[in-house]
């Protein structure tokens, strides 16, 4: 199991993503990309979709990566890793290539649930090996914070913005992590830049598994959460303990709730701190929406529980 | 050994032959066989290549980028509808100076559906920085799909080629094709070096990265350099192709009865064929007809096509698709290839056979008898088409 020294070992060794990067100060990126690619010890090629990441880390002529590294577009990070992983196969088949190589994507929610569905998809059903992360902000942060279907029930962005008749986001967000785990890939899991240790671990058993690995990982986005520019890691981790985002894993089909926080924060606690929910705090009518946004959170905690309960108890009988 | 197959048949044994690191390919008609006849290889052990069933062509063209970047020789097919998804990032492939060869089976583009030929989606690629050959019969389709992976691999070059064949009528038509031996083709072929590949893991390289005005403009212009290759390569290619197997493909297109001619039609694609039939014709009867038939469209050979039809009088231009509110794409570069001189023919031009509607021998005649009284710049004159 890594631990914050041989992390930080790694980092000193080999510094994949190099300092010089233009991702804003206070950023979690940058925090949740090291730690990902400093837990992998064999070589690997990454390949980024459109968004912050990408726009901050490969301004030609310069370039902040140290390993191989494409983007091409927004919608087809999945497609263009899953093409370097059959490359990989083909070469490798033909007698061309003779190596161990780890295959990594990353995106953004926007380009995860929103216009990269589809090729994650496709992806994940073709089954090839590869980690994909989503580093969720939860919203079109490098467009200028438009809403996506990640952005939290009630939350302002530029197009779900606190308007007299509408206030914020009218929908609840999608539950991404389930719809890949309904594709019975080897290895799925929700992870918070808010605690790195788990991620890191998260990522290790990932990469144990042969074919598609999918990492949904919050990281705070200052700029757009509307919160002080250094908190990232206290707002994400009061996610985690409002229950909001629960750290969890679905290996071979198990779940498994990796961290059960021992009391109930309400998930008001969270919001508070963040300028996007603002306005719930100022009308009776955002009371009755914090009320929702509440029951939302518990339901989907509770079926979470029920689905590790169900998965581990399938255990205990065939033992 | 001749042998009796359909267009599709031809391209796939070509592509056999090549045997690609990666084919990444999604179905769509009429495209869908070459896909169906690859699968077969592979899954029957007689290709080593790594097929990537996608789930869209949009994600066709993405893997082929990955892949094509990672280091593999890769190859796609598509047509229409499909070309249209790949086309956001076929730019892409040509900016990455990729060299992705892939068969189009020429169908028209929606609306309304239509499964039928016309080169509506290979003008929709046209400015994408792929360079793109049309072919006259399943044999050209086979043979120009070798030559595409030799061209597109050429250093300097270094760019996706599209090889256009009309759906239905060359694609399912079964004709006599003489497939070169599995040895001689991939001699021809030769090996490929790729340039910077992302699997070279102890040299990374950063691919696709994010070009403001002070960048943008300079790399589009190496794009430019690329094409500025092709014509060089694309004769060289041809007359190693002539040498390996006796086969004589010279120049950037054929001309047909050209010399002396006073009346020529301009055209791509299989259409050719047919007009071919109505060139002998009205020679037979004395008449000073020729033909000129396109084989490389992108990048388009000004000078040799001007060259080309200098002494001819009347030029009936035959565009197989519309580009709303201007002449057809083929008809602008031919009067751009006569701007700059003295002596131009009358361009006249033509739109025929949207949505696969046949274009017969007799109409082509009515056009070469019609093209001496009908003035230049008098906007679009339909081929077969009820008004």
């Amino acid at each position: 199991m890594p631990n914050i020294k041989t992390l930080a070992a790694r980092q000193e060794k080999q510094v994949r993503l190099t300092p010089g990067h233009s991702l804003c100060a206070g950023c979690a990126e940058p925090m949740v990309v090291r730690t990902v690619l400093n837990t992998i010890e064999d070589p690997v090629v990454v390949a980024n979709a459109t968004g912050c990441l990408e726009v901050a880390t490969s301004r030609y002529p310069g370039t902040a990566w140290n390993v191989p590294w494409i983007h091409s577009a927004f919608e087809n990070v999945a497609a263009t890793i899953t093409g370097v992983e059959a490359a990989y196969k083909g070469l490798t088949r033909m007698g061309k290539l003779n190596r161990r190589i780890r295959f990594i994507a990353f995106a953004g929610d926007g380009g995860t649930y929103d216009i990269g569905l589809q090729s994650l998809s496709g992806a994940l059903e073709r089954g090839h090996d590869f980690l994909y992360v989503c580093i969720n902000n939860e919203a079109y942060m490098n467009t200028g914070v438009q809403r996506s279907s990640a952005t939290p029930m009630c939350a302002s962005a530029t197009t779900s913005p606190v308007g007299e008749e509408i206030p914020g986001k009218p929908q609840d967000r999608k539950d991404l992590t389930a719809i890949v785990a309904a594709h019975h890939v080897p290895f799925v899991a929700q992870a918070s830049v808010s605690n790195l240790i788990d991620l890191a671990n998260k990522v290790e058993r990932a990469m144990s598994y042969d074919g598609p690995k999918f990492l949904n990982v919050l990281a705070t986005c200052p700029l757009g959460w509307r919160t002080q520019r250094d908190t990232a890691i206290p707002v994400a981790k009061l996610a985690v303990e409002t229950r909001y985002w629960p750290l969890y894993e679905v290996a071979e089909g198990r779940y498994k709730v990796n961290y059960k926080p021992k009391k109930h924060v309400p998930v008001e606690e969270w919001l508070k701190i963040q300028g996007r929910f603002r306005h719930l705090f100022k009308t009776p009518e955002g009371k009755q929406r914090l009320e929702a946004f509440q029951a939302a959170v518990d339901r989907h905690w509770e079926d979470l529980l029920k689905k590790e309960k169900w998965t581990q108890e399938g255990d205990a009988d065939e033992a | 050994m001749r042998k009796v197959m359909t267009g599709h048949k031809a391209v796939a044994e070509a592509m056999r032959q090549i045997e690609p690191d990666v084919v990444a390919v999604y179905p769509i008609t009429p495209q869908s066989e070459i896909a169906e006849y690859y699968a077969d290889y592979v899954h029957n052990g007689r290709v080593r290549t790594e097929l990537v069933p996608v789930e869209s062509e949009h994600s066709a063209m993405s893997a082929c980028v990955g892949a094509a970047a990672a280091g593999g020789r890769v190859m796609t097919a598509t047509a229409s509808q499909g070309l249209a998804l790949m086309v956001e990032i076929l730019y892409i492939a040509s900016s990455m100076r990729l060299p992705i060869v892939m068969a189009l089976a020429n169908r028209a583009l929606s609306g309304p559906i239509n499964i039928h030929c016309d080169h509506s989606d290979a003008y929709l690629a046209r400015d994408a920085g792929a360079v793109q050959i049309f072919t006259e019969s399943a044999q050209e389709a086979y043979d120009y799909t070798l030559i595409a992976q030799r061209l597109a691999e050429r250093k300097g070059v270094s760019l996706p080629v599209i090889v256009n064949l009309d759906g239905f009528t060359l694609t399912h038509s079964v004709q006599v094709v003489e497939p070169l031996k599995d040895e001689v083709a991939k001699r021809f072929v030769g090996t490929y070096t790729p340039n910077y590949p992302l699997l070279d893991v102890e040299h990374p390289s950063t691919w696709g990265p994010f070009a403001m005005p002070d960048y943008y403009f300079e790399l589009k212009r190496a794009q430019v350099a690329g094409m500025e290759a092709v014509p060089e390569a694309f004769l060289e290619i041809q007359k190693a192709y002539e040498e390996e197997t006796g086969r004589k493909y010279q120049g950037y297109f054929e001309p047909y009865r050209l010399e002396d001619a006073e009346r020529a039609l301009v055209v791509m694609g299989s259409t050719a064929g047919t007009a071919k039939v109505v060139v002998d014709k009205l020679r037979d009867a004395g008449e000073k007809v020729g033909l000129l038939k396109m084989w490389m469209y992108r990048p388009f050979p000004y000078a040799a096509v001007a060259e080309a039809l200098a002494g001819v009088k009347q030029v009936a231009v035959l565009d197989r698709a519309l580009s709303f509110g201007a002449y057809g794409a083929l008809y602008t570069d031919l009067a751009a290839a006569f701007v700059h001189r003295d002596q131009a023919p009358a361009l006249v031009n033509y739109i025929y056979g949207l949505g696969g509607r046949d274009t017969t021998p007799e109409q082509l005649t009515q056009v070469f008898e019609e093209m001496s009284s009908v003035k230049p710049d008098q906007g679009l004159h339909y081929i077969g088409l009820r008004e």
